[in-house]
């Protein structure tokens, strides 16, 4: 078939009319019998051997693992004074970004200019380093640049762990995953909580049949602070005997608050409340407290 | 049984090429530890990998309790953490074999350069490999805030400092990555996918064609 004849003449064959190239089918591995020695199949001779190697690695990574529990801190707290520290292999970079050839007005050197140059030759390095020898001793000036490079990645790691102890020592703070490990301890031979995390434990109403519930609506406190207490405009009332009890309510109602919350008193009067009433509201505000 | 199973699969699929691709092909004395002891530095690359393979199994079974927000990010590690059956060791396993795979890659990267296996025709085996390097550093940079406690947030809150003060595509880098004009919620869900799924991605592929260059053109022969 005509076909079949222009098929063979082509470089490139083509499985049917999709255009798909017909693959070589099996990818002859390289021929190393020009080295010497005595080569061995992949599977499942020298994967066997490689994997003994694996296991030896895995038992002394669990070990690390079951021996050095995962740290852990307190929660991300804004406002918190922490020393702050990026994990070990940044710790060169950290250093290094502190002094004042990289820092400061010279910043772009220091975050652009020295990294481009290190990271990029790196990254080239094939193309820098074009020579046929592979021997590193027969590469002065490439293995001379990478040994540069790894004494001064120990010497700024080393310094910067160094400093940070000085600076914990200085400060007599320990680092917060031994404080937490720590104060998890005392509270489990306490029989207290263990956790640290942030709790959202919602405070209820007390009293919601009370009549005040009713003078709150009126008195149109509800407009700020929303028909659930829990607040809208202005804050949420629940809770809020805890913070003042029924004369500084009282007080609040009559002047207002801080300059945030206008004298309620009037309106709540021209709402055809009486003292009575406002009194009994503040008693009952003052009466939310959490629960214990 | 098997056997039958097999052959009705390769009839229509023609699998025996791509596992023979894979698997059969033979190594070379001078990387085989059996047969020289100091060979064992050729088996950095592959443990890199094993480890790699580690921090993905592991991951997998942390975002079964992690949840990426800012209340409950450190409730669920502090509950993976002190309350899961093995969570600790899981946590653990993933918490160190972040460092180790680094150690691993390094240790490779190191063989590579000082026996010259860079030179003609692997050149783009070496980039490719730096440019896992650059993705695993990234998984580093974008795990290390995930347990949203003090010692990620203001590592990181350092880190996008350092990103700022790049000239022209700093301040774009670091809101991209921030999410806003502060480390928050948007940050801690950013960090979240592209440590989860950007970079993961990323690195798989690059892996693919790592070990594709490597099966073309053989290990490099000896000194």
């Amino acid at each position: 078939m005509a076909h079949g004849d222009k098929s063979k003449q082509e470089k490139v064959v083509f499985v049917g009319d999709s255009r798909v190239r017909r693959g070589n089918g099996f990818i002859t591995p390289p021929d190393y019998t020009a080295y010497p020695g005595k080569s061995e199949a992949f599977i499942p001779n020298f994967l066997l051997k490689e994997w003994m190697v694996g296991v030896v690695v895995l038992v002394g990574f669990l070990v690390l693992t079951i021996s050095e529990p995962a740290p852990l801190g307190f929660p991300a707290n804004p406002s918190a004074s922490v020393i702050p520290m990026p994990d070990w292999y940044f710790l060169f970079l950290y250093q290094y970004l502190k002094y004042p050839y990289a820092s400061g007005d010279f910043v772009v050197l220091g975050t652009l200019g020295i990294p481009t140059v290190s990271f990029g030759g790196l990254l080239l390095a094939p193309f820098l380093d074009r020579g046929k020898e592979r021997r590193f001793y027969k590469r002065p000036i490439a293995s001379a640049l990478m040994f540069l490079s790894l004494i001064s990645l120990v010497y700024l790691t080393n310094f910067a762990w160094t400093h940070y102890k000085h600076e914990l020592e200085a400060s007599g703070v320990e680092p917060e995953h031994i404080q937490r490990e720590e104060k998890a301890r005392e509270n489990r031979e306490l029989g207290l909580p263990t956790s640290n995390g942030t709790k959202q434990e919602e405070v209820a109403i007390v009293d919601k049949d009370d009549p005040a519930m009713e003078t709150y609506k009126t008195a149109t406190c509800i407009s700020c602070h929303a028909a659930d207490l829990k607040g809208a405009g202005g804050p949420s009332l629940r809770g809020v005997g805890d913070k003042h009890d029924k004369d500084a309510i009282l007080a609040i109602i009559k002047e207002g608050y801080n300059g945030k919350m206008p004298p309620m008193y009037d309106t709540a009067i021209s709402a055809g409340l009486t003292d009575q009433d406002i009194d009994h509201l503040a008693e009952w505000l003052a009466k939310q407290k959490t629960e214990q | 049984m098997f056997k039958n199973v097999y052959n009705w699969i390769d009839e229509r699929l023609d699998i025996t090429p791509i596992w023979r691709d894979v698997a059969d092909h033979e190594v070379p004395e001078h990387v085989n530890p059996a047969h020289h002891f100091s060979a064992f530095v050729y088996c950095f690359g592959g443990l890199t990998f094993f480890i790699t393979v580690i921090q993905i199994l592991s991951g997998m079974f942390l975002t079964m309790y992690y949840v990426p927000d800012i209340i409950n990010a450190y409730n669920s590690v502090e509950y993976l953490q002190t309350q899961v059956a093995f969570g600790q060791i899981v946590r653990g396993m993933h918490h160190w074999g972040a460092s180790l795979v680094i150690v691993m890659m390094f240790l490779h990267t190191l063989r590579v350069f000082f026996t010259g296996s860079y030179k003609a025709p692997r050149e783009m085996n070496w980039v490719v490999g730096m440019l896992i390097f650059f993705v695993m550093i990234g998984l580093g940079l974008t795990g290390y805030l995930l347990p949203w406690d003090n010692k990620a947030y203001f590592a990181t809150k350092v880190t996008l400092e350092i990103a700022n003060s790049i000239p022209v595509l700093g301040p774009v880098l670091k809101e991209l990555l921030q999410g806003g004009t502060i480390v928050g919620a948007e940050t801690l869900t950013r960090f979240f996918a592209i440590h989860v799924f950007f970079l993961p991605a990323v690195l798989l592929i690059l892996l693919v064609g790592h070990f594709i260059m490597i099966r073309r053109q053989g290990i490099s022969g000896p000194l």
